[in-house]
């Protein structure tokens, strides 16, 4: 049977680590990363319980627990645990990419004088991440939802001295704030169609319901064109979190955070819970093919648009974030088709390999001083063996070379593909290619040839960030032997796909071209972007990104702002000026007893006040 | 003194004013204690009544009517149901927060707590009148002494603020009171008496169109001191210009009188005529909610961020009065206590900040967090809160407002969830431009609060907002009946 203690437990520990680091050990450098790292570490041993339960039984059960928190007539929302093998399985992914990257911390953040304020913003996410896994209904989600964009903010704005960190921070959380406007649309739509069939007896709003679980009852009763508006609106939180195009734009900027929360939040997992949030719901997806068909596109135009965007970066972590941007489009994608498996498999293995990147990359940085230009990199794989070779696996990974997880996750998404829409099948591989290209130009550039001659040499880190290295670097070997997939969905929800031969040969095909085409050119180590001089126009509009922050900040500058500003001059001369004053002016020109109300109040309001009062006596006294 | 509680929350500040004439003004050390001892004991009643009201019977409790000017039927009739019970701890809450930060005052001390506890008493006295005679004098007895304390302890503009914020709130309160005395004319019964007056209503109702115009004197008139879209002006400017401690009052809770006149003396007395005036009043609350809202934006000073975003959020509060459905009002209610301690939250730090730094242009701070890392600190979960982030007790109320309103107004609900993007967008500038950043070396001096008693009304008032916002039942228990009693015959007459 299942203990629902262990994913109460899983839940709150993080949030009992953040409170004890805030109340108690905000001085203490080791105390409170040893709090946060047993918080998480508490999480994972319980959620491995709890997997164990799951999958020992066949077929795995779906239970839940909840507690009212609001409750009363006409309302209820609860406070629950809705325990699933999705659910399970994104809560170790949570949980345990989620320790490696606490432990890699404390070594990353040795230096750090506010790290305290570090881990417990990092607990703080772990928290409302683990809500977002088990949350049982969609206010609940909704609250750890805007919980991690909360903790989001914090961590990339961690160094608020810095004015970039501080504006990516609030740039983040006004993105996701857009999207949410839509998420919560959606919401209050699908509450407000959710007592079909209940409200026969006149208690109209007795049946509303939140629930995932009574959603799905109710959800094949609704008509499409309803159902549409709820997915599509629903659908507005994901481009936010998960930050599809044309919302993409926080997500590169988020890395001025310290590069472990790059790691956690904007690769591995929060970024995901748009992934997840549409898997967990996708009862509701599922009839619609229209609303589905802009799900996917969405996803590949953002997958392929942002790999374009990686190929004239030149910060690793921002390559690692467009590449992010990249992945979590083929996942949105493979939603889009109809196969949440898929993409919960590609957001498993991805959360392997893409942690490792960032975390390989932390440990670059910290070794250069935080130094992020790859062009001031070179022959890394040669100072710091283990970070270097750590990073070729993610790298080989996350291109889809055989044999390791991203091949396997990443072909199950392309073969979904093949046998729906030829076409986003092709920009799904011709994606492939471009991630091989950028990867590889990285790799190359930073890692590749001779070391340089550099005044300081750099120094491979310690055992507490490398191990973590190691242990992500096996997942990232091993993810496609590991059954995930059948873990995820023992009974094959959704779209099943058989791997097939042509679509694994092509895309292995084109990921080598990647790597060899960006040997061609990157191998023999130029001192700079040979590409750059070579693409003329073409250079300029990806080096501004296809111009969306552009755009995004003269609507702000130019038209939002300027609105406000003729608002307020508004209100100050039709409302001040013509309204009140021109009111008080006429009352003026008629008569003097307001003349009176104007220029001596107090002694005028005293006077009739005392009057009052004595006539009040009078009376009273008369009276009695 | 637990069988009066109310007359006592009455009573004890006034002693503590008393005291006050006889101690001599240079002892400011002892004009502060007895002020603070003025507002913590009936804040310490407040708590009490709130907690041992019992809300499975519900209705008015702790009642207290001794008849006073028989022929005119006023009497001393004091009682709280659910939502007054909430409001007077609101006020305790923020009273007591209130006189705990006005230790920056120097000048004319005495003079100064002694009308900062006639206007605390006056928001009581207000609160707790179950009489309408008595609610318009404690109305007045608050407004009166906020003209003085803006007028002489105030800042930019002081003067001008101050006669514009009474001369509103007289106004609009006084347009209330001829609604209010026409309903006492009207239902013949010759009595202020509230409990008396809904019930005597309820069975001889008087003509719709008659109820239909005091319905409209009356939301109008306390929609001014609820700043109502377009009648809000008065706020910003007077909040600007008051001193911290008023302005906390005021935005906090005594703007919030108005939305409890309305509740009171227009819907649960009206209910059939608020089903003629509330679409209206949804659309005035969109346009309080964006029409302010964008207007924030175009601000620079902290407190007419402030002034300005609560007048927006006014806004959530008269679209949930609008929906006439429970969950709406409960809504309601909820967001009142909830923005009443942001609010007051949010002019106590910027007035500890100001003081310092002597300004409150956003575009000349930077990187206070730095050297206020405390204070800073409780800035951000104020700005938090006040955007509707889920852990605040504003997130809770939010969603039962959008939710009560999303049946009735479709496209007014959607204008209010976009409401909390804006706010979001100035309250996270805010934090950007006044904390975030680099640290001018000219205020390297500055300093944060240190000790206990200076930290106390900010935890205080955060406390409340965290523990309300995470474990909402701990109020919803207390106003759920008392939304049910306002709304029994609006709901059953539609």
């Amino acid at each position: 049977m299942v203990n629902f203690s262990l994913a109460w437990i899983a839940l709150f520990s993080p949030m009992v680590a953040c409170v004890v680091i805030t109340l108690f050990f905000l001085r203490s450098k080791t105390s409170s990363s040893l709090t946060a790292i047993a918080g998480i570490l508490i999480s994972f041993v319980c959620t491995c319980l709890l997997a164990a339960q799951i999958f020992g039984v066949h077929p795995s059960p779906q239970v839940q627990q909840s507690l009212p928190w609001i409750h009363f007539d006409g309302l209820t929302i609860d406070f629950g645990v809705l325990i699933n093998p999705l659910a399970i399985m994104m809560l170790l992914v949570v949980t345990g990419v989620g320790s490696a990257i606490f432990i890699y911390s404390k070594g990353y953040m040795a230096e750090d004088p506010s790290s305290p304020r570090f881990f417990a913003f990092l607990s703080l996410f772990a928290f409302s991440m683990i809500g977002i896994v088990l949350s049982n209904n969609f206010i609940q989600l909704f609250i750890f939802w805007e919980l991690v964009g909360l903790s989001s903010y914090l961590l990339i704005a961690f160094w608020y001295e810095k004015p970039s960190a501080a504006d990516a921070g609030v740039k983040a959380f006004m993105v996701n704030r857009l999207a949410d406007f839509g998420f919560m649309c959606g919401i209050l739509l699908l509450w407000s169609v959710s007592d079909f069939g209940v409200g026969l007896d006149g208690t109209i709003e007795a049946g509303r319901t939140f629930l995932f679980t009574d959603l799905a009852q109710v959800v094949p009763h609704l008509s499409l064109p309803l159902l549409s508006a709820v997915g599509l609106l629903i659908f507005c939180g994901v481009v936010g979190k998960s930050a599809q195009f044309p919302l993409h734009v926080w997500l590169p900027d988020a890395m001025e955070g310290p590069t472990p929360v790059s790691a956690l939040i904007h690769a591995a997992t929060m970024v995901a819970a748009g992934i997840y949030l549409l898997a967990r719901v996708f009862f509701i997806f599922e009839p619609l093919t229209a609303a589905l068909m802009v799900v996917a596109y969405i996803g590949a135009i953002t997958a392929f648009m942002t790999a374009t965007l990686a190929i004239v970066e030149n910060d690793i972590k921002r390559i690692l974030a467009y590449s992010t941007l990249s992945q979590l489009g083929y996942m949105v994608m493979a939603l889009g088709l109809g196969g949440p498996l898929q993409g919960m498999y590609h957001l498993t293995t991805h959360a392997f390999f893409k942690a490792l990147l960032f975390l390989s990359a932390g440990s670059v940085i910290l070794a250069l001083h935080h130094e992020q230009n790859i062009w001031k990199m070179r022959g890394l794989l040669k100072q710091l063996p283990i970070t270097g070779w750590t990073f070729l696996i993610g790298t080989l990974a996350l291109c889809g070379i055989f044999p390791l997880s991203g091949f396997w996750s990443k072909d199950e998404i392309l073969a979904l593909a093949a046998g729906h829409n030829t076409f986003l099948y092709w920009v799904g591989t011709l994606t492939a290619g471009l991630t091989s290209l950028y990867m590889g130009r990285l790799f190359w550039v930073a890692f590749w040839g001779k070391a340089s001659d550099h005044a300081h040499p750099a120094h491979e880190s310690p055992a507490v960030m490398t191990m973590p290295l190691i242990f992500l670097a096996i997942l990232s070997v091993v993810g496609g032997f590991l059954g995930i997939p059948h873990f995820l969905y023992p009974e094959q929800m959704g779209t099943v796909v058989q791997l097939s031969p042509f679509v694994a040969l092509t895309s292995s095909v084109f990921a080598v071209l990647g790597l060899v085409i960006s040997y061609r050119i990157y191998g023999g180590r130029p001192s700079s972007d040979p590409v750059e001089t070579k693409i003329g126009f073409l250079y300029s509009l990806l080096k501004n990104k296809y111009y969306f922050d552009i755009v995004y900040g003269w609507y702000v500058d130019y038209v939002q702002h300027p609105f406000a500003k003729i608002l307020f001059l508004l209100e100050q001369v039709l409302i001040v000026r013509l309204g009140v004053h021109g009111l008080t002016g006429l009352a003026k020109a008629t008569g003097n007893a307001l003349r009176y109300l104007q220029t001596g109040l107090v002694q005028f309001y005293a006077l009739v006040f005392a009057l009052g009062v004595v006539y009040l006596f009078f009376i009273m006294v008369t009276n009695l | 003194m637990m069988s009066y509680p109310l007359s006592y929350i009455l009573l004890l500040p006034t002693l503590a004013l008393s005291v006050l004439f006889a101690v001599p003004s240079q002892n400011t050390s002892a004009i502060r204690r007895i002020a603070i001892l003025g507002v913590l004991l009936p804040f310490l009643l407040s708590l009490g009544v709130f907690f041992t009201y019992n809300h499975s019977t519900g209705g008015f409790q702790f009642i207290e009517n001794i008849p006073w000017v028989v022929p005119f039927g006023i009497s001393y009739h004091l009682g709280v149901d659910g939502i007054n019970a909430l409001l007077i701890l609101l006020l305790g809450f923020v009273s007591f927060a209130a006189v705990l930060i006005s230790h920056h005052i120097k000048e004319r001390v005495k003079e100064y707590y002694i009308l900062l506890l006639l206007m605390i008493i006056g928001t009581y006295g207000a609160f707790l009148s179950l009489d309408i005679f008595f609610f318009y004098f404690f109305h007045e007895v608050a407004t009166i002494p906020a003209f003085l304390l803006i007028a002489i302890w105030g800042s930019d503009r002081h003067e001008y603020a101050a006669m514009k914020l009474t001369l509103y709130l007289t106004a609009g309160a006084t347009l209330g009171l001829i609604g209010l005395l026409a309903l006492y004319f009207a239902s013949g019964l010759q009595t202020f008496d509230f409990v008396q007056l809904q019930y005597y209503l309820t069975v001889h109702p008087i003509p719709l169109n008659v109820r239909n115009w005091i319905f409209g004197l009356v939301v109008i008139g306390f929609g001014v001191t609820l700043t109502m879209w377009p009648f809000y002006t008065w706020a910003p400017v007077g909040y600007a210009a008051a001193p911290t401690a008023v302005s906390m009052l005021h935005a906090g809770v005594l703007k919030k009188l108005g939305a409890y006149a309305i509740i009171r003396f227009a819907i649960q007395l009206m209910p059939q005529a608020a089903h003629t005036w509330m679409p209206l009043i949804a659309t005035l609350a969109v346009l309080n909610i964006i029409y302010c809202g964008l207007v924030v934006l175009a601000q620079r000073d902290m407190k007419y961020i402030l002034g300005y975003s609560s007048c927006s959020h006014m806004g959530y509060i008269l679209l949930g009065i609008a929906c006439l459905n429970v969950i709406g009002l409960n809504g309601v209610v909820f967001l009142m206590f909830a923005h009443g301690i942001m609010v007051s939250l949010g002019f106590a730090l910027t007035g500890f900040f100001a003081d310092q730094t002597n300004t409150r242009n956003l575009d000349e701070l930077s990187g206070l967090a730095k050297r206020m890392p405390f204070i800073g600190t409780c800035f951000a979960m104020m700005a938090l809160a006040s955007s509707g982030v889920p852990g605040f007790a504003n997130f809770p109320a939010e969603i039962m407002v959008l939710l009560g309103a999303w049946d009735h107004y479709r496209w007014q609900t959607v204008l209010a969830v976009l409401g909390v993007v804006i706010t979001a967008i100035y309250m996270f500038k805010a934090i950007r431009l006044g904390f975030h950043g680099p640290l001018p070396s000219r205020w390297n001096q500055l300093t944060d609060a240190q000790t206990a008693l200076q930290k106390l009304p900010y935890i205080l008032l955060l406390a409340a907002l965290i523990i309300v916002g995470c474990f909402p039942t701990i109020i919803l228990n207390k106003i759920e009946p008392a939304s049910k009693g306002v709304l029994q015959y609006a709901l059953t007459t539609k």
